[in-house]
């Protein structure tokens, strides 16, 4: 089998897939209940999956309901990534040793292969986002590298939008289209559950070699089309990404900035629970006798006044200009850093935000002219 | 081509071969390689430098000769730099780079150093390539403000490039003493007063920003174009690979198309408050 071609698995048979990554040494990921959310995590067993469970979200809200139906993928994502996986949030980068008058540097050894079980369509675009950064520049990560190109990634797609959600905004989904090994449609049919299968890689096609599969019947590949068409037409939000670039460079004086940076914590939430954001910071620590340091790298937040320190003070010290560099960042300037927008309609930043503030909202209200300060446009 | 991060972000063992008392706070070390030859350099460039268990910081190359491994002088402002600083002839430093863009070179044009304090460092390479082939450009001037006499940088060297004939270098303080009869004030005031064709010059300015803002409007009304004019911009920075984004300063990466960065094309950057 080929990339394109499709399959379908009767629903219990993930657990055989599951088995063979195992096999093949994988460390297999996905989505588990932990603490009142869907986070990835270990999962060796389908048991593990949530299975029935969904997630009801909304601006500064998530909230898990029991689902009618036993769909082991009938929610969205999570305050997770699959960033925490690919780009750490704690890396050792070397280690030092005093030797003598000098000292010798070591570089930690490579963890296991990394299996991804239910990656939906935005975060495979946010995958290839990161991918851009961290391999597609002067200088690349080689740690960030070893572990993306020995990722098998099974994809899944998504059969409801929460209120947060807007992919089709962003181009970026609800169908999983490029960047996976394999991807899966849950199907509930009424006597019995499958998935239908996609291969999109050669690796992908040989896993499925290792499972039972069928060829598709006609109507079950029309079911998965209505599924993903159900899905595009329920988005929870939208964002008009005409002229982004440029709006949000002319509008760096627009009074909106004051009102969001009223609200604004600038507690960093929205940078951690974005599967593009990729900041990071440097930690030294040294042993106490001062004969052993270890570099380790830390993601970090463009809302934190230590990330623009400079001796003598943050260059970016007001909260205002905290948040219009990240909102700017992400939907401009990353234009000219990368090549495309740094924002793939995931709604997280939306969902986690303490108070709401709603990335679709801001950008709109930017559009509205507004460059001299006026009466009740402070909120 | 991309680098390998291994070699990017690992840093390569140098020792110290000598420390040079620039200023009771300011040392100039002499690194080299701990094996083989340092990597070529282009002045304006710099290098991460990592003290044993204390951390790394971004700082200019002082000094480019070859034959001489890199030259970087530190000023101690905190942690890093004060470990830097108080490092022993002999002793292990980490080194990573060279990273960022170099001062563009400016053959047969009148070039203009303008320099604030410590910004003379990532100058004086430039300036010694000037006046090494001195027969290539038009007129040279030195401009160079500073806190305090006492607080002089590279003074005897200043002191060489004063008593040759072919250099206007022009000298203020902020505060003067009883022994100072030079120039007080702020260095963008000199700059009406230096020699140069305005269409045929090249500036290329590092200090302080609030003093680089007043360059820029000084060299402005002087009718120097806005695209002959090089900044060399700072901002915080820890990977300078374009990797941890510290240092963005609105679309750019100081590390990547800095730190010299021609000043039309940052101009409006420049003109937001908090970019
Ligand atoms: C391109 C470039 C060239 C430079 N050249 C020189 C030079 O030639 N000589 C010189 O003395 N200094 C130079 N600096 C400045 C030097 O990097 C800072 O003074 C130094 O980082 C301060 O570190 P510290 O830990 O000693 O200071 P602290 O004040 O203790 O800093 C505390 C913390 O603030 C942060 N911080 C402060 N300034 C910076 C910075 N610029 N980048 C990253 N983090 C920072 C760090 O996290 C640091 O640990 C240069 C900076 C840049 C960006
Ligand atoms: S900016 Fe918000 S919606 Fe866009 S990718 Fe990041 S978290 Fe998702
Ligand atoms: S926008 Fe929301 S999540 Fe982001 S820093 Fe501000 S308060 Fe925190």
């Amino acid at each position: 089998m080929s990339a394109g071609a499709n399959a379908v698995i009767v629903r219990e048979t993930l657990q055989g897939l599951l088995e063979a990554l195992l096999a093949e040494g994988y460390r297999t990921l996905g989505p588990t209940l932990r603490e009142d959310a869907i986070v990835y995590d270990d999962v060796t067993h389908v048991s593990e999956l949530p299975a029935g469970w969904t997630d009801s979200q909304e601006a500064g809200h998530y909230h898990l309901q029991r689902r009618e139906d036993d769909a082991w993928f009938g929610f969205n994502v999570g305050p997770h990534s699959w960033k925490r996986f690919l780009h750490p949030p704690l890396e050792p980068l070397w280690g030092a040793r005093r030797n003598g008058d000098g000292f010798k540097i070591t570089v930690p050894a490579p963890g296991p292969k990394l299996a991804f079980i239910g990656v939906r369509a935005c975060e495979l675009r946010a995958i290839a986002i990161q991918d851009r950064v961290f391999l597609g520049g002067r200088y690349s990560d080689d740690t960030y590298r070893a572990r993306r190109i020995s990722t098998f990634i099974v994809a899944v797609n998504c059969a409801q939008a929460s209120g947060t959600c807007f992919c089709v905004s962003m181009g970026s989904g609800p169908k999983a289209a490029a960047g996976f090994d394999l991807s899966l449609t849950e199907l509930l049919g009424a006597d019995r559950a499958t998935f239908l299968v996609e291969v999109g890689s050669e690796a992908g096609a040989r896993m499925l070699q290792r499972i039972a599969s069928r060829p598709p019947t006609e109507a079950e590949l029309a079911a998965a089309r209505a599924v993903l068409d159900r899905t595009a037409e329920r988005m929870g939000r939208r964002l008009d990404t005409t002229r982004l670039r440029e709006l949000l460079r002319e509008q760096a004086e627009h009074p909106r900035w004051d009102g969001i940076a009223e609200r604004c914590l600038a507690c960093g939430n929205c940078t951690m629970v974005c599967p593009t954001c990729f900041c990071t910071s440097v930690e030294d620590h040294s042993s106490l006798e001062g004969t052993a340091a270890e570099r380790v790298r830390a993601w970090d937040s463009c809302f934190t006044l230590d990330f623009s320190y400079l001796h003598g003070g943050s260059v970016r010290h007001s909260t205002r200009a905290r948040y219009r560099h990240w909102l700017t960042h992400k939907l401009s300037y990353w234009i000219d850093q990368f090549g495309t927008g740094g924002c793939v309609g995931c709604g997280r930043c939306i969902t986690w935000c303490p108070v709401g503030i709603d990335i679709t909202e801001e950008a709109t209200a930017l559009r509205a002219p507004g460059r001299a300060k006026k009466q009740g446009d402070a909120s | 081509m991309a680098v390998s991060r291994q070699n990017a972000l690992v840093p390569a063992l140098y020792r110290v071969g000598e420390v040079y008392r620039e200023l009771p706070d300011t040392v100039t070390l002499r690194l080299v390689p701990e094996s083989g030859r340092r990597p070529p350099c282009a002045p304006g460039q710099f290098n991460m430098l990592y003290a044993f268990g204390v951390g790394e910081i971004a700082i200019s190359i002082s000094g480019e000769a070859a034959d001489e491994g890199f030259l970087h002088t530190v000023r101690e402002v905190g942690a890093v730099s004060t470990a830097l600083a108080r490092l022993a002839v002999g002793a292990s430093v980490g080194v990573r780079g060279p990273y960022g863009t170099g001062w563009p070179a400016a053959q047969g044009a009148d070039v203009i150093f303008v320099a604030g304090g410590l910004g003379l460092a990532p100058l004086r390479p430039a300036i010694r390539r000037v006046l090494a082939e001195r027969r290539h450009y038009g007129r040279v001037a030195i401009l160079f403000g500073t806190r305090h006499p006492a607080e002089m940088l590279y003074r005897q060297e200043l002191e060489q490039w004063r008593r040759r004939l072919d250099v206007d270098v022009s000298v203020t303080v902020d505060h003067a003493d009883t022994l100072w009869h030079g120039n007080v004030g702020v260095v963008p005031a000199l700059i009406p007063r230096a020699t140069f064709d305005p269409n045929n010059s090249v500036a290329l300015v590092c200090g302080p920003e609030v003093m680089m803002r007043f360059t820029v409007s000084a060299l402005r009304e002087a009718g120097v174009p806005d695209e002959r004019v090089y900044l060399s911009m700072e901002r915080n920075m820890k990977c300078a690979t374009g990797l941890c984004g510290h240092c963005q300063f609105g679309p750019e990466f100081i590390c990547m198309t800095g730190p010299v960065m021609r000043f039309d094309r940052i101009a409006s950057l420049f003109s937001t408050r908090e970019a």
